[in-house]
């Protein structure tokens, strides 16, 4: 384990910033988001960032490739560019393992070849939570904010950063940062640790259990009745889709600029009315079997895929963003847990 | 371009031939620039055809891997993509990537067995490629019994290949119907539930069933009363689809994707997937 003093972070910014284009949390107008370092630049004191780091490996809007037609011919044009080596520093726990979950879905065969290369290029740094939230419920889904993942884990305690590599890439990143860091015991951030322990275990959520979900559980939770009542305020925003860190439901879709066509991949929802619409009718004609696949997928379909892997990391984001306060505890709270009988 | 093997990126394909099998179904031939078959693939997989500019769709690829030259669609005029498909003229070039999803098993589970096809409408489509891989090897299956029908006589896609060749094989039995009666049409008027119970099939034969919903419902139901086990009944699904790879999410019911875990599922499978398609 390595430690660097917090009075010297600016200089672990800049060591890193040689190497990697650096992108740190900062506060703007809408919140805390991962922007470009440059010196000077003030890391945000903010929980996490009001978006997840998903932009970064499976972007919002993304070229996959363009067309060049005349008259009958097409010819296809490669869009992509090469990514840069990337760092991502401040990374939560919740967001690191989001990345794990992603990587199920864009890594199994075959490959999404876009995602695999950003994930190659990226650095993760990950950071401990010492205030976690009261959205906050990682821990119902097995995630320690105290240990977070990545390549590098870090975790801020008196007057040091500590940081553990936890990747060969990580490795790789800690070394060019040798002249800011020394090594140290890994004993001296437990105390840290443990505060953010008890702090966690008196957080509101931290009773949220799994208990009722996971593999085998389709025919008794797909039928359930109270989808219909705790569907009935969703307006089918999307707004839960869009700030999850794990959403990864997506689009394709031709644009004509002039001079040819681009195809682009965009995300979508599994809430919306469309998402599924074909000329033939569709399989989910309501709100409330648009809202329950959304939960379905989270809680039982892609854990029975993934080895009872939840594709919820306990972000808390959808909590706090549900324009009529609707989410993934309130379904789990309602459907989950011992059955009474 | 796609030296990294990125499944989306698909291939050029060019427009062959065009047919005009009713007034809403065309099929289109479709092959490489150098005049090759896209890929290999087997009866009940598909393939995203596109129209850059227009969309890209996914498609039941209806020719049988037995032809070595060239591959089929059979498809109906219902939208953006098969509008402008339809408009097509041969020497349009598309693309195309695939082969997608899991096959019938022609070379397990059929082996030996007497066959029942039951389409309806474009539903002949995916089993064409099926009924043609089994014509071609002939002597690994029993019996074949096709049965077929449309709305009218103009809505039987490929009746031409039913009649000159299907009705011609030995050891093949052809059995169309159209909804309603029809003038210079002297076969059998009905639906294709009904039809298959006036049949008569024995239930130790494997059906093998595409075509619209209702009569997929009723069919099975049909099939049930006479005695088909439910594990001896085969159908291929359709829902919207974008990647073709199970990632984008649109295909899945329960914790399948039908284009990657499908198209193709035996009935038994189907129930236990929750209750939405």
């Amino acid at each position: 384990m390595k430690r660097c003093p917090l009075s010297r972070l600016e200089d672990l910014f800049a060591a890193l910033a040689e190497s990697y284009k650096l992108y740190i949390p900062t506060d703007g107008e809408k919140g805390s988001s991962f922007t470009l370092w440059s010196e000077g630049a003030e890391i945000s004191r903010r929980l996490n960032t009001a978006r997840p780091p998903k932009d970064f490996f499976f972007p919002q809007s993304e070229d996959l490739m363009g067309f060049k037609t005349h008259g009958q011919t097409v010819e296809l044009v490669d869009l992509r560019t090469e990514k840069e080596d990337f760092a991502l520093f401040g990374v939560r726990a919740c967001d690191a393992e989001s990345l794990n979950i992603l990587d199920r879905v864009f890594l199994s065969e075959p490959g999404d070849s876009y995602y695999a290369s950003r994930r190659e290029k990226g650095v993760i740094f990950t950071l401990a939570c010492n205030k976690p939230a009261e959205t906050c419920f990682c821990t119902a889904f097995g995630i320690d904010p105290s240990r977070p993942g990545g390549d590098v884990s870090c975790i801020e305690c008196g007057e040091y950063l500590y940081l553990e590599p936890l990747t060969q890439k990580g490795e790789a990143a800690l070394e060019r940062l040798s002249a800011v860091t020394e090594d140290c015991d890994s004993a001296e951030a437990e105390p840290q640790r443990e505060k953010i322990a008890k702090t966690v275990s008196r957080l509101p959520l931290a009773d949220l259990s799994t208990e009722g979900f996971g593999e085998g559980k389709t025919d008794e939770l797909f039928s359930d009745e109270r989808w219909a009542e705790l569907s009935r305020c969703c307006i089918g925003c999307g707004s839960c889709t869009f700030v999850c860190p794990t959403c990864q439901c997506y689009d394709i879709k031709d644009f004509k600029n002039g001079s040819g066509v681009v195809r682009y991949r965009c995300w979508d929802s599994c809430m919306y009315s469309d998402f599924t619409k074909m000329s033939a009718g569709q399989p989910r004609t309501d709100q409330t079997s648009r809202f329950r696949q959304r939960f379905m997928h989270k809680l039982v379909y892609f854990p029975e895929n993934n080895d009872g892997v939840f594709g919820c990391v306990g972000c808390g984001r959808c909590v706090a963003k549900c324009p009529v306060s609707m989410n993934i505890v309130k379904v789990m709270r309602t459907l989950g847990g011992k059955k009474d009988e | 371009m796609n030296e990294r093997n990125e499944p989306l990126i698909p291939k050029i394909g060019v427009i062959t031939d065009v047919r005009i099998d009713t007034p809403d179904v065309k099929t289109f031939r479709v092959v490489t620039p150098d005049g090759k078959k896209a890929f290999e693939h087997k009866p009940g997989q598909c393939a995203m055809l596109s129209v850059p500019g227009v969309g890209e769709a996914m498609f039941s690829i209806t020719s049988s891997p037995t032809n070595t030259e060239y591959m089929e669609f059979s498809i109906k005029k219902c939208g953006c993509v098969t509008d402008w498909l339809h408009r097509a003229e041969v020497g349009q070039q598309i693309t195309i990537r695939g082969p997608y999803g899991r096959p019938f098993p022609v070379d397990s589970e059929f082996v030996g067995k007497d066959l029942l096809f039951i389409a309806g409408g474009i539903g002949l489509a995916p089993l064409r490629s099926v009924i043609n891989y089994c014509r071609a090897y002939r002597d690994r299956y029993g019996r074949i019994d096709i049965v077929y029908g449309a709305r009218s006589a103009d809505d039987l896609v490929d009746y031409r290949e039913i009649i000159e060749q299907w009705c011609e094989d030995e050891g093949v039995s052809v059995h169309l119907t159209i909804d309603r009666e029809q003038e210079g049409w002297d076969g059998h008027v009905g639906f294709v539930p009904s039809y298959v119970k006036e049949l008569g099939f024995t239930p130790d034969r494997t059906a093998i069933l595409c075509g619209p919903p209702v009569m997929i419902k009723f069919t099975l139901q049909g099939l049930g009363e006479m005695g088909f086990e439910k594990s001896d009944v085969y159908t291929t699904m359709e829902l919207r689809m974008k990647c073709g790879i199970g990632k984008c999410g649109r295909c899945n019911i329960g914790a399948k994707y039908v284009c990657k875990d499908g198209p193709v599922f035996r009935c038994d499978e189907l129930d236990e997937l929750p209750d939405e398609y």
